[in-house]
Parts: structure tokens; sequence; C-alpha cells
């Protein structure tokens, strides 16, 4: 029976539903394998006893027939995503030993399909980080290995690419505000998709940058993204800003025929001192997308230069008030306080405890940018530049264009620590490719296609027309066919 | 239809040591939405709950929790903009205001800063007949309340009650039009009067649902008419916020407090700081609330949860059209249909249930008798019992009888009044009381004639007196009703004693 966990969704599906295998098995299977990677750091809270539960119904459900694509499927869930009953921390102190009463649309809509989540993953504290670095739980470790340093798995969902990378399950979800679905799946050759903005909702994710996030599914192959975010999609009453529009069989639109799709190549995303492993997986990609039938196009995208400085100013405007409810009153830490303390100094030694470093940092820095005298200068111009990326996007997709090929981030994964002397705008270079897509509110996936001359898996992005999901994911099945990636990293947990 | 013209009441005055002073009054109004769900939950606004039940999980601002917007709020909000006579912006937009407060769960309150729903408009706010001030509306916007921190309850912690969290507000905003402290509690009553018309908030300021913000500056006499012209502010003196009053007493006295205070300052030559102060009815003073270092930057910007508020013009003309008569129109068309003079009108229609009610009455008699007997008599006998219209225990449809019974002479106004008191006393038809206790006027002019009669010839001293000075005549009026119990016609007994004194 072995290494169930291996399998993709659509293999365990199909065998799940030829009764060759039962859910209880194959959450069994991803169960020893998540105790036995604990080095990883991936999974932060374990439910085996929940998961088996909702496997015994999956199995249930499955020997009635007619169950969904994702019944009986175990899954790991990101720390981001509000559980019901089960700890949901963001990662962060501040939510020490928080468990919700309620389940978040997206993991309730997963549950509804007959899912099994096998526990909580471990991301950036609030979902800031492209390291996996600033989680109170501890840094997650990339199962990729080239040498004895320990590499990030990138963030800010770097526990569920761990997990997926590593076969603890066979699929997670994540969520991305800057990047942080697409950077993380590159980073450990997976398939990260970003929906458009509105697919799917928010209602109980934490938020980061409600302006900015969207949960997706990071999984091992684009054809189980399609059916997974066909299950966490969907029109939400609880969150206004959801989208009422029906969800495509995304799965059936997976034809690979790209013929006579017109791919256009953004000449700004061409960085100065730019990898050249970087250049010649993009060119390869290109190349991939031509001999499948595709025409490849160069376009402008001229405001490209100005996305990452406009992103770093909405995203910590935003989570700044986003998270001024961690004050300590009604839920998670509350620092300890002497006689003759205020709520004054419980405010602030209670966030002061509670946030972590980074948090805290785009906190000041989104309090800043809102502030008196400087909102006008800050926010406001950095709106104004969000609109003209929107807008060079609208055009290039105007002439025909039917997606967009760029690398998902500038480099392959880098080593654990490494950027932790850096100006933290080092670190936000990682979101340079993925952002734009963020602010214009586009669906993108980053599909691993090749590795750099070390051996590490490097991811590229194709961004679609807006709720053209299934045409995006058509083309980056086509180009997962040419690419043909199928390493895995070796086991060394 | 007929309009009332009216005067602009003349501005108040204080004189100071060295000038005399006139007041300028900006009001922001905060009026809770009569709705029974929140602005953007589901969660119950009733009042009086236990502490913290009427919570939802977007009240209590727990992670990943989104609000959504309360459709009827929104049309409350329209229907009190078209009340006011405002404009109705289609198109508007939610921002966040940030400041730490623990009754504050979201650590934001939910405003409309940049584009609020409604635009401007005016309202006229009655003084005395003929005198009115016209109070021009600058905005009114939607945003959600706060909920309640208490801290008498524990000598070491203070406590928080969410129940009123997120409940909506509506915020009216008026331009620096009201010119004294009467005006200020007239233009409190006046927006209370119309939105109560409307139903659209209920007013009670004890509950907190009628708040005011005062914003007050003096400056010397034609100052103001500068500003109104210019529309420069400059012109007039530096303004203090008096913050959160909930008592039209204490608005009027805080204003002339504060104008005081300010005055004391320009006169002595130092210079007012625009600052938030609270009033202290105990003290009688008001006092500075935050300096300016403690002063909030509330870091505003558009909600990221929340979608513009884009609104059909179609709803707008919907709801237009099925705007109840307000208060204005009302008093106007009481004053043309039933000949009312204005105060009287002004009286009736203060509120929709005594307008109603008077009109029920005067359905069946005359509308000038019917609304003297409702102001007069009912109106004082409630205010005896200290008993509201809606719980007069006279119905309108007793007391139009009562009226008809003077109208067709067959009561006398003085039975009329023993009448009413029965009626509204012991309850029962006024006609069949008329009858069965005997009340009915005489009116048989024999019977009349008879009285008259006993009394001329009892009275021959009288007589003599009478014909020398024919004022003496009432006296024998007042003679033949006694004789009668009240019951005989005045005007018969008139008639026929003046016939019989040959006068």
């Amino acid at each position: 029976m072995g290494e169930l966990n291996k399998l993709t969704i659509s293999e365990a599906r199909d065998r799940l539903r030829s009764k060759e295998i039962s859910s209880v098995e194959l959450t069994n299977s991803c169960l020893a394998e998540i105790d036995a990677a604990d080095p990883l750091g991936a999974f932060v809270h374990k439910t085996p006893e929940l998961a088996l539960a909702q496997a015994e119904n999956a199995d249930e459900r499955l020997s009635q027939g007619n169950a969904p694509d994702m019944c009986g499927i175990p899954l790991g869930i990101k720390d981001l995503f509000c559980t019901k009953g089960v700890e949901s921390q963001a990662a962060s102190r501040i939510l020490e030993g928080f468990k919700p009463e309620y389940e978040s649309t997206v993991s309730q809509n997963l549950l509804d399909n007959g899912t099994v989540m096998l526990g909580k993953l471990n991301m950036d504290e609030f979902a800031m980080g492209s390291s996996n670095e600033t989680s109170v739980y501890g840094d997650v470790i990339n199962p990729w290995k080239i040498d004895e340093r320990n590499l990030t798995p990138g963030g800010s969902s770097g526990g569920s690419a761990a997990a997926v990378a590593a076969d603890l399950c066979l699929a997670a979800t994540g969520t991305d505000t800057g990047g942080s679905i697409r950077q993380p799946a590159a980073f450990t050759g997976i398939v990260g998709i970003k929906p458009t903005y509105g697919r799917c909702s928010r209602w109980g994710v934490i938020a980061f940058a409600s302006s900015l996030d969207q949960a997706g599914p990071m999984t091992k192959t684009v054809r189980d993204g399609a059916i997974m975010l066909e299950a966490m999609a969907g029109h939400d009453p609880k969150d206004s800003t959801s989208v009422s529009l029906p969800v495509p069989n995304f799965e059936a639109m997976l034809t690979g025929n790209i013929k006579g799709k017109r791919i256009g190549i953004p000449k700004e995303y061409r960085l100065e001192g730019m990898p050249s492993e970087i250049e010649k997986l993009w060119s390869d990609g290109t190349e991939m997308l031509r001999l499948a039938g595709a025409k490849i196009e160069d376009v402008s995208l001229p405001h490209t230069k100005y996305a990452l400085p406009a992103y770093y100013v909405i995203a910590p405007a935003e989570a700044s008030s986003n998270l001024a409810r961690y004050d300590g009153v009604r839920y998670g830490r509350r620092a300890a306080l002497s006689s003759g303390d205020g709520i004054n100094e419980m405010y602030e030694r209670t966030r002061a405890e509670g946030f972590g470093s980074e948090v805290k940092r785009r906190v000041m820095i989104g309090t800043y940018v809102l502030s008196a005298g400087f909102y006008d200068a800050y926010y406001n111009r950095a709106r104004r530049v969000r609109a003209l990326i929107k807008e060079d996007f609208d055009k290039v997709f105007s002439t025909g264009i039917d997606a967009i090929l760029t690398p998902t981030t500038p480099s392959a994964a880098f080593g654990l620590g490494e950027m932790s002397d850096a100006d933290p705008v080092q670190m936000y270079l990682n979101d340079v490719f993925t952002v734009t897509v963020n602010l214009a509110g586009l669906p993108g996936v980053s599909v691993p296609t090749g590795f750099d001359k070390s051996g590490l898996p490097l991811g590229l992005q194709v961004i679609g027309r807006p709720w053209e999901e299934a045409d995006m994911l058509n083309i980056a099945y086509s180009l997962e066919q040419s690419a043909d990636f199928s390493a895995k990293p070796s086991k060394w947990w | 239809m007929l309009d009332l013209s009216f005067e602009s009441p003349k501005p108040k005055t204080i004189p100071g040591a060295k000038y005399d002073w006139e007041l300028v009054i900006g009001m922001e109004v905060h009026a809770q939405v009569a709705s029974t769900s929140k602005l953007f939950s589901g969660a119950s606004t009733e009042f009086g709950n236990e502490p913290n039940s009427n919570v939802s999980f977007v009240d209590a601002a727990m992670p990943g929790m989104l609000p959504v917007i309360n459709e009827f709020c929104v049309e409350q909000a329209v229907k009190t903009g078209l009340g006011l006579k405002a404009k109705i912006n289609l198109w508007s937009a939610f921002d966040r205001k940030n400041y730490f407060y623990p009754d504050l769960p979201q650590g934001y309150q939910i405003s409309q800063l940049y584009h609020p729903i409604v635009g401007e408009g005016e309202v006229i706010v009655d003084m005395e007949p003929g005198i009115a001030r016209k109070v021009r509306i600058e905005r009114i916007h939607m945003e959600q309340d706060a909920g309640k921190s208490i801290h008498d309850m524990d000598p070491n912690m203070s406590f928080v009650d969410l129940n009123r969290t997120g409940v909506c507000l509506m915020e009216i905003v008026s331009r620096p039009d009201i010119r004294g402290p009467e005006e200020a509690a007239a233009y409190v009553v006046k927006l209370r009067q119309i939105m109560r018309y409307l139903g659209t908030c209920d007013g009670n300021m004890q509950n907190g649902n009628l708040r005011a913000d005062v914003n007050v500056s003096v400056c010397l006499p034609g100052q103001y008419e500068k500003y109104l012209k210019t529309n420069d502010f400059s012109h007039l003196g530096i303004r203090c916020e008096i913050k959160n009053m909930n008592s039209m007493r204490f608005i009027q006295q805080a204003i002339e407090v504060e104008a005081r205070r300010q005055i004391g300052i320009l006169e002595s030559g130092g210079v007012v700081e625009q600052e938030t102060r609270l009033y202290d009815p105990d003290k009688g003073e008001t006092r500075s609330m935050r300096s300016k270092e403690e002063a909030h930057d509330y870091r505003y910007f558009p909600d990221p949860d929340l979608l513009p508020l884009e609104i059909e013009q179609t709803w707008v003309d919907d709801i237009a059209s099925n705007l109840p008569e307000l208060p204005d129109e009302k008093k106007i068309r009481f004053i043309n249909s039933y000949k009312l003079t204005e105060y009287d009108a002004g009286v009736l229609t203060a509120d929709i249930e005594s307008a109603d009610f008077f009109e029920e009455v005067a359905k069946s008699c005359e509308g000038k008798l019917a609304a003297n007997w409702v102001i007069n008599e009912l109106f004082g006998r409630l205010k005896k019992d200290d008993l509201s219209i809606n719980a007069s225990p006279m119905s309108p449809g007793q007391l139009a009888s009562i009226i008809s019974l003077i109208q067709s002479e067959e009561i006398s106004g003085k039975i009329a009044k023993d009448l009413f008191e029965i009626v509204y006393v012991e309850g029962g038809d006024p006609n069949e009381i008329v009858d069965s206790r005997g009340m009915k006027q005489v009116t048989d002019t024999s019977a009349i004639e008879k009285a008259v009669e006993t009394v001329i010839n009892d009275n021959p001293d009288q007589v003599e007196k009478a014909k020398m000075n024919p004022k003496l005549a009432g006296w024998f009026v007042g003679q033949v009703m006694k004789a009668t119990g009240g019951k005989a016609n005045p005007k018969s007994v008139n008639e026929i004693v003046s016939k019989k004194l040959s006068l």
C-alpha cells in the first residue's frame, strides 16, 4: 500500500473512487509522514483525531457514490485560516492559544467537499515575510537541500509549501498578499495559485492587507490546483469583496491545447543584474509555450518599477489598521500587568510582547504612511501608482494578450538566516515579480519548470486575465507538461 | 400650497466687559438609526439587554471577521437626507478612523469621511410664530457607534459592554448657522421631530440615541455677515468643540458657559485654543478633554473590506415617493385646512401622534374647536397625569363626540368640561352620558323664560338697578344658569333676560 502520501489529488481521487484505497488509509499515511517530519517545522498544530474522523466520514460519503473530487483528500491548512476549535494564530504570539468558534469560508468549503484536515501549517507571522523566519513557531526548513545549509521554503506560506513538497499532505491552502503562495511554491518545486481578487472568500482568514489578500491552493500539479481551487472558490455574502460569479470546472478546461494563445513577455521584468539562470529559465519557458503553439509577444508594463514601493506602502497601511484589534482586551495574549498599570501599559506591553519584529516594522511603516501630513505623499500616491499598474495590465490584455509569462522569483531558495543582517528591503525584493499581480487583483500561478545551477527548483509565473483562471491554468498546464518537472527533494529529515 | 414666511431671529449677544459678543454655533448630531440590527453585523440593537449579549463575531472584531453593510440602515440614512431636503450621493464610501480604546474592538471606527452618503440640506428651526432660523446641513454620514466602558464598578478594573458597538449612527453636521443656545436646542428638537416623523431615529436622548457635539465660537457683531458673504472662516472666532451632550438643557448651559469662557479669554487679550472640551453640569464649566499633544491622529483611509456604496436613483426616488408628510408641510396644511394659528398648528404637529389624534378628532367636528380642546383640555389633562398622547384614556372619537355636542348646542361649554372629566376618568360614550345624567342644555325657550321670570320676580331691587345699569344683566344670566344647573343655553338666556328686562 505504502507511500500513499506521495499521491496527487487527481490520482488519489481516482483510487478513492475505485475503492482501491480508503481515505483513512491515505490519512494515516500522511499522519505518519507528518510525525516523522518535525525537523521541517511545517505542521505546527496536528489534528490527527479530527483528521481520522473526517476521513471516516469521507469514506462513508465515497461509498455512497457521487462524492466530490476532493472527498477524502488530506490537506494541510495554513495557520492564517480560522478553523473551528483548532488553534489559529497566524503564527503570532499575540494569538497564543486562540481557538476560533468559527470556520473560515474557504476551509468550510473544503470541508463541505469532504476534505480531511491534517493540521495547521507554519507561516510567517501574520503572513508578513518571504522566508518563513518571522513565525513564533520557529523557521520552516525547505525539504530541498544541496549542502549542509538549511534553506528557506519561502514565505509567507512556507509551511504549506514545505509540507506539499515533502509529501506530508496531498495539498495545502495558502494565502497570497504579495507573492506568499507563488514564491514559496517556486522555492519548493510545487504549483501555487493566487486567484483573481474576490474569487475566494476572505471571511475567517486572518487579515494582513485586505485589498490584496487572496487564498489559493498549493499543490503538486496544475491539475490538482485546478481541482482544489474549484472547491475553495465561490461567492460569499459574508465578504463584501467576494464576487458573485459562477465557479467554472477548472479541471475540465485543462486540455493542454494552447495553439494560437498570445503570451506577453513584459520587458520591464528583465531586471538589471538578474541571474543568468533566471534569464534562461524564462527564455526556456517562453520557448516551451512557442513550441506548444502559442504566439509570443513582447509587451510593456511601464509602471512595474513602482510596484514594490507602492506595495510596501499599501500593505503596511492596511496591516497597521487590521492588526489594531490585537490589543489584549478580548482574546489572545495579554501581557502581565503590575499594579497601577493602566490601559496604555496593557496595550504597549501586550503588543510589544505579542508581535515579532517584522510585524512591528510594518505596523510602524503603515502608521507612518497614514499619519497626518504624510498621507498624500505616501498612501494616496501609492494608490495612484496602483491604479496605473492595473491600467498597464488592462492595456496589455485589451490588445488581445491572453496571459503574461514572468519568472516567479529573482532567485532560488536562499539559506535560512542569510538575510537576517541585510536591509529589510533586500528581503522585500523577493516579491518584485509577484506584487504587481496583487496590486492589479489578477490571477497568477507559479509552475516549477527548472533548476538553478546548484539543483534547486525554480518557477515561472503565468499571469492571467481577471476571472480567467481556467485559461491561465491551461497555459500553466501546457508549461508543466513541456517542462516535465518531476524531481522531488530527497528525504533527509 | 401656502408657504410660511418667517424672519430670522436676532443672534444672541453676550455683553462682555468691553464689547458685546455674538455666538456662532455649529453642531454634529449623532442619531442612532432605528433598525433592529447593526450597521455591519446581524447582531441586535435592542436597548437594555444583558451586557455583551448583542455581540456578533464581527462586533467583537474576532480575527478574520468582515463587515457587511446593512441595507436597511442605508435606506434610513437616505430617508433622513430626503427629510432634510438634502442631496443624496449615489456613490459614497466608508473610511476607517483609527484609534485605540477598549470599547472599540476593531481599533477603528468605520465611518464616511471623504464621501458621505448625504450632502447639503437644510432645516427650518422654528423659534416663535413668524420667527425661524434656517440652518444649513453640510452632510450626513453613517458610522459605527462604539461600545461602553464602565469605570465605576470596580476599584481596579474597567468593564466593557459591546452591546452598542457597531450600531449605526447618522452624524448630521450643520454649518455654523446657529446663533444662540436656545436656537441650538430648538435645532436638535427640530431634527428629532423630523427623524421621528420619518421613523429613522427614536430620538431618545436618555438612552444615548441622540447626542450632540457642539462647536462654539464668539465674534464681534458684523463678523458673521462677513463670513456668510465670503465663506471665509477667518472672520469668525476660534471654535471649541463640546463633546457628547445628551440633554437639551445641558446643550444650552454648555454653550452659554463656553461662550463666556471664550469672551473672558479674548477680552483679557488671550487666544482661544481650538480643542475638544467636556461640559461638567455639576460644576457648570467646560474643561479641556485632551491637550494638543494628546490629540488623536485618526489616520483615516478607505476601508478595504468594503466596496464603495453605490445606490440607484430609482431606489432613492422610490423612498422619496413614500416619505410621510413632514412637520413643516403638516403645519402649513393644518393652518390652511383647519384655519389654525401658526402657534396651535406648531403645537399639534410637534409629534406625529398628536397630529394624528387631532386630525382624527377634527374629522367629525370643527377644526378650530378641535384644536382648542386637544391643546387646552386634553394636553393639559394628560400633562397633569404625566401621560403621553399615546396613553390617552380618551379616544379621538370620544373627544369628537363631546365637541359635536357643543357645536350642536346640546351642551354648554361649562357642562362640556364636566363631561370631559367624566369621560376622561370613567370612559363611556359622551352622548349616552349626557342623556343618562341629564346634562343636555335647555334650549326650550318657554322653560328658560319661566326661569328668567322667577329670577326677575324674586329680585325686584336688582331689576331696578339693571334698568339703570344694563351691565347688571349678566347677574340675571348667572342666576338663571345656576337655577338650571348650567344646562340652559346661555345664548337663549342672554336674549330672554334682555327682552324681559326690556334692555
